[in-house]
C-alpha cells in the first residue's frame, strides 16, 4: 500500500517518539520508559560464562532405558510413583506456582523463589538412569505428561521454564550416546543441574518441525551451523543448547555447549508465556565438534518430535484443567438477574463442554504416552493427540474469558493469562521432551 | 496405564466384526429401502449370540448382562461386562445401527430387566426379548412428567396411556412400560412394569416412518385398561422419594456408554470408508505434527479420527469404571454426549468430502451419515447429557439448573 501524506506524519511522528534522544534529553516520562524497554527487540551479542562439560575418558556404555511392561487391561489407574509424583507437584503447582504466576508474567522471569522450592524436588533426576546419577529405571513418558499437566495447572511459563532441564535430560537420555550420556547426564543429578534448553522453532509461518531451514554443514573437524532459532527457553543463561538442524537434508540434532561462544540472541517475549524467558538464538557460522551429532543409528527425529508433542499436550491439559477448575466456583458465585449465572444452561454447558473436551484432551495423550512408555507404536496417537489439543485448548481459554466476562478481560483473574498461554499449544513445537 | 483394548476382548471384537461384515453389510442397504420388514437372517444370529453368552466364563456380554457384573468378579482392576458390550455393540454398529437395535433378546428393556428385576422376575423375564417404552406424545426428555398411569387393583396393575418411540416395540417378547402410581406425587411415583405380548389392552397402533434406523421397527402403543400381575412391577412398588426413580434412571449410566459405543461405530464406518476413497484419489494420510501444510480434506479426516478417539476413549472410561463399581454417572453422560455429537458430525463430513459419491445411494455413506442422528437423540439427547454433566460439575439440584 502506498504511503499517503497522512500515513507519512504518523509515521515520522511513531519513530520521534522511538527515538532514544527522548531518553537522554529527560523528555521520557518513567513509566513510558519501562514500557519501551520491555519491548525492546533485536540481536546482541552475549557472550555465554557457562559450566565446562568434561570429555570423559572411561566413558559408560550407552544406556538405554527399557520400556514398561504394557498391563494387558485398560485402566486408567495411576501406579504408585506416579501418585506420588503428581500429589507432590499438585501441591508445588497450588502453593507455588499458582501465587507467583501473576508477577513472574509481568517480570517475564522466573522468581528465585520458585525456582529454588522447584529445584529441591530435582525434577531432572527422573530423566536420568541410575548409572549416571539419577533415579529412572524405565522409559517413563507418561510421568513426563503427568508432570506437565500439575506444573501447568499451576502456570504454563513457569512449568516451561522448569521443565526445560528436564526435557534436556531426557532427550539426552532417550537419544543420546555412551560418550555424550556420560558427558552430560551425571550434570543433571546435581544441586545445580545446568540451564538447558531445547531449540527447535523457527521464526517462519507455517514451520514444519521436519524440515527445518537451520543448517548443519559436515566441516573437517566437525559441523557448521547456521541458521536463527526461536522460543529458546532462557537462551542467555544457557549452559547446554539442543538445536535441530538440517544434516545433508535430514533433520538432527546438535549438542552445542556455550561456554565461552558468542551468540545473538534476543528477548522474544510473545502474547504469553512471558515467565518462560523465550528468546531467539542466531548461529552464525558456528563451529561444533564432531561429537556434538546428538545419538547412534537408533535416533529418529520424529520420535524426537513426537516425544515433545507428547509434552505440549500435558501442558495444554494442566491449564486447560485451571480454566475449568476457576469458571466453576466463579460462574456459581457471579449472581446476574438475581441468580448465579451458573443457572443459566447457555453458561452451564459451555462449563460441561469445557469439562468434555479437557477429559478428552487428556484420554488421547495418555494413551499416545502409554504407547511410547511401553515401547508400542505412537506416532499416529501423538499426532492426533496434538491436533486434538491444538484445537480444543484454545477453545478453553477463550469460553473461559467469556464465561467471566469482562472480568475474564481483566488481570485481576488469571484467565486472561490462561487464553495467552493457551494459544501457544498449536505454535510451538520445541522446548519439551517426555 | 494402559489405553488400549485388552487382549481377552480380541476373540468377541472379531466375531462382533464378522457377524458386521458378513451379516449385517450384505442386507444393510436391503433393509434401509425395506422399511418395516423383519429381517429374519437375524434370527439365526441372535441364537448363536445367546449360546455365546451362556457359555462364557465371565458372565457374557449384551443388554441383558450389563449392570450385573460390577462388584461380583474379584479385587483389583476389572475389564468386564460393560467394557465387552460396549466393544460388541461398536463392531456391530459399523455394521449397521439399525439391524443392531434389531438382535431379539438385545433390547434396552434388557437392560432394565437386569439393573432392577430382582431374582424371581430374572427367572421370568431374562431371557425374554424387552423393549422399553418411556417416551409419550407429549413427553420426551422430561421423563418424569409421563401421564400413562398404573393402577393398583388387587393382585394386578391397569395400565392406561400411550407410548411412541418404542424401539422393537412390535417384534420385542414384552415392553418395559414406564408409568406412575400417582400423577400428584412427581418422579418417586414412576415405575416400570414387564407387559408381555398379546396381554389384552395392548396395541400396536402404527410403527414410525424414519430418517435412518430403518430396520429397527419404532412402534407406537397404546394401553387401554391393560391388566399385569402385580409380581410385574420391576423394583420396589413402594413410593419412596429417594429410591424409585432414581433406581430407573441409573439403568442409563450403563445404557450410555453402549449407544455412545454404537455412535463410535457408525462413525467409524463412514471415515474408514472415505479415507479409502480419498486414498483412492491419490491423497496422502500421513499423519504430521505439523498439520496446517497438508490439504484441507486430510487435516479434516485427521481432526475427525482425533474426535473418534476421543470419544471412543471417553467411552471406554465410563465402561471402566462401570466395571469396576465406579459411580459414572457423569463419565456416562461425558461419554454419551462427545460420541453422539462427533459421530453424527464425522458421517456428515464424510458424505461432504466425498461428494455426490457421499451423497448417492451407491455408498452407504449417506446412510450411516441418517442413522448416526437418532443416537445423538435417544437414550439422552445431546442436551439432556450436557444438563447432567454440568449439574455435577456445578453440583446444582434440577431445581436450579433447569
Amino acid at each position: 500500500m502506498t504511503r499517503d501524506p497522512i500515513g507519512l506524519a504518523l509515521s515520522i511522528m511513531n519513530r520521534i517518539s522511538g527515538n532514544p534522544l527522548l531518553d537522554r534529553l529527560g523528555l521520557r516520562s518513567p513509566l513510558e520508559r519501562t514500557a519501551y524497554q520491555g519491548t525492546r527487540t533485536g540481536f546482541r551479542t552475549i557472550a555465554l560464562a557457562g559450566r565446562e562439560f568434561k570429555r570423559v575418558r572411561n566413558w559408560l556404555p550407552r544406556k538405554r532405558l527399557p520400556p514398561g511392561a504394557p498391563g494387558d487391561l485398560f485402566d486408567l489407574s495411576l501406579d504408585d510413583d506416579q501418585q506420588m509424583i503428581v500429589d507432590s507437584l499438585k501441591r508445588l503447582a497450588r502453593d507455588v506456582l499458582r501465587p507467583a504466576a501473576q508477577e513472574a508474567d509481568e517480570q517475564g522471569r522466573l522468581p528465585e523463589a520458585v525456582k529454588h522450592e522447584a529445584a529441591a524436588l530435582g525434577l531432572p533426576m527422573y530423566a536420568v538412569p541410575s548409572e549416571f546419577g539419577g533415579v529412572a529405571e524405565q522409559q517413563s513418558p507418561v510421568t513426563s505428561v503427568l508432570i506437565a499437566e500439575q506444573l501447568a495447572w499451576g502456570d504454563m511459563a513457569l512449568a516451561i521454564r522448569l521443565l526445560v532441564p528436564f526435557s534436556v535430560a531426557q532427550a539426552i537420555s532417550c537419544w543420546g550416546n555412551g560418550e555424550q550420556q556420560s558427558r552430560y547426564l551425571p550434570a543433571f543429578c546435581e544441586d545445580t543441574p545446568p540451564v538447558a534448553s531445547l531449540a527447535i522453532d523457527e521464526p517462519t509461518p507455517l514451520f514444519d518441525p521436519m524440515q527445518p531451514s537451520t543448517t548443519a554443514t559436515e566441516t573437517d573437524q566437525g559441523y557448521r551451523i547456521n541458521g536463527e532459532k526461536s522460543f529458546v527457553i532462557a537462551g542467555a543463561e544457557c549452559e547446554l543448547l539442543l538445536v535441530s538442524a538440517a544434516l545433508n537434508g535430514t533433520p538432527r540434532v546438535f549438542i552445542i555447549e556455550t561456554a565461552g561462544l558468542n551468540l545473538a540472541i534476543a528477548d522474544t517475549p510473545g502474547m504469553g508465556l512471558r515467565a518462560a524467558e523465550a528468546t531467539s538464538v542466531r548461529f552464525d557460522n558456528l563451529d561444533v565438534p564432531a561429537d556434538a551429532l546428538l545419538g547412534d543409528d537408533d535416533f529418529c527425529f520424529q520420535a524426537f518430535i513426537d516425544r515433545a508433542a507428547l509434552m505440549r499436550c500435558g501442558l495444554a491439559i494442566g491449564t486447560a484443567q485451571a480454566v475449568l477448575d476457576y469458571v466453576i466456583p466463579y460462574c456459581n458465585d457471579r449472581q446476574a438477574f438475581g441468580e448465579p449465572i451458573s443457572h443459566r444452561q447457555s453458561v452451564a454447558f459451555m462449563i460441561s463442554n469445557m469439562a468434555i473436551e479437557t477429559d478428552s484432551m487428556r484420554m488421547l495423550t495418555w494413551r499416545a504416552a502409554s504407547r511410547a512408555e511401553t515401547g508400542r507404536s505412537f506416532h499416529r496417537e501423538s499426532c492426533l493427540a496434538r491436533l486434538l489439543c491444538n484445537e480444543k485448548s484454545m477453545e478453553i481459554g477463550t469460553n473461559g474469558v467469556q464465561l467471566l466476562g469482562g472480568h475474564g478481560f481483566v488481570k485481576e483473574h488469571p484467565v486472561e493469562r490462561w487464553y495467552r498461554d493457551l494459544r501457544s499449544t498449536a505454535t510451538h513445537h520445541g522446548g519439551v521432551h517426555a | 496405564m494402559n489405553l488400549d483394548i485388552p487382549g481377552k476382548f480380541a476373540p468377541i471384537v472379531h466375531q462382533a466384526q464378522q457377524v458386521a461384515r458378513e451379516v449385517f453389510r450384505p442386507i444393510s442397504r436391503h433393509y434401509d429401502r425395506a422399511e418395516h420388514a423383519y429381517p429374519k437372517e437375524l434370527d439365526m444370529f441372535a441364537s448363536i449370540m445367546d449360546g455365546m453368552n451362556d457359555g462364557a466364563a465371565d458372565g457374557g456380554a449384551g443388554a441383558g448382562r450389563l449392570a450385573r457384573s460390577a462388584g461380583d468378579t474379584g479385587t483389583g482392576n476389572q475389564n468386564g461386562t460393560n467394557m465387552k458390550t460396549v466393544l460388541g455393540l461398536t463392531e456391530l454398529c459399523w455394521g449397521d445401527v439399525g439391524l443392531a437395535l434389531s438382535i431379539p433378546r438385545q433390547g434396552l428393556g434388557n437392560s432394565a430387566i437386569a439393573a432392577v428385576a430382582n431374582e424371581q422376575q430374572l427367572q421370568r423375564f431374562g431371557k425374554t426379548w424387552a423393549a422399553m417404552a418411556i417416551t409419550e406424545p407429549g413427553v420426551g426428555s422430561d421423563s418424569a412428567a409421563i401421564r400413562t398411569t398404573a393402577t393398583k387393583d388387587g393382585d394386578h396393575y391397569i395400565i392406561n396411556g400411550e407410548k411412541i418411540y418404542v424401539t422393537a416395540g412390535e417384534r420385542a417378547n414384552a415392553v418395559v412400560v414406564w408409568a406412575t402410581l400417582d400423577t400428584s406425587q412427581g418422579r418417586a411415583a414412576i415405575k416400570s412394569f414387564v407387559v408381555e405380548k398379546g396381554t389384552p389392552g395392548m396395541t400396536v397402533e402404527r410403527l414410525e416412518k424414519k430418517l435412518g434406523i430403518r430396520a429397527s421397527d419404532t412402534a407406537a402403543i397404546r394401553f387401554h385398561n391393560c391388566r399385569v400381575p402385580k409380581e410385574n412391577l420391576l423394583g420396589d412398588p413402594e413410593i419412596s422419594v429417594d429410591k424409585g426413580f432414581a433406581g430407573a434412571m441409573q439403568t442409563f449410566d450403563n445404557t450410555r456408554p453402549v449407544v455412545a459405543g454404537m455412535a463410535i461405530g457408525v462413525a467409524r464406518a463412514a471415515l474408514e470408508r472415505t479415507q479409502e476413497i480419498l486414498k483412492t484419489a491419490g491423497l496422502d494420510l500421513a499423519y504430521q505434527q505439523q498439520s496446517w501444510t497438508t490439504t484441507a480434506a486430510v487435516r479434516e479426516l485427521h481432526l475427525l479420527e482425533a474426535e473418534l478417539e476421543a470419544a471412543r476413549l471417553l467411552t471406554l472410561r465410563a465402561a471402566w469404571m462401570a466395571d469396576n463399581g465406579q459411580p459414572n454417572s457423569k463419565e456416562a453422560s461425558m461419554a454419551k454426549a462427545k460420541a453422539g455429537r462427533v459421530g453424527n458430525q464425522i458421517t456428515l463430513r464424510c458424505v461432504e468430502l466425498c461428494a455426490s459419491l457421499g451423497y448417492q445411494e451407491t455408498e452407504l455413506l449417506e446412510k450411516w451419515a441418517r442413522d448416526s442422528k437418532i443416537l445423538d437423540i435417544f437414550e439422552g439427547t445431546q442436551q439432556i447429557q450436557l444438563l447432567i454433566i454440568a449439574r455435577r460439575l456445578l453440583g446444582k439440584s434440577s431445581s436450579e439448573l433447569k
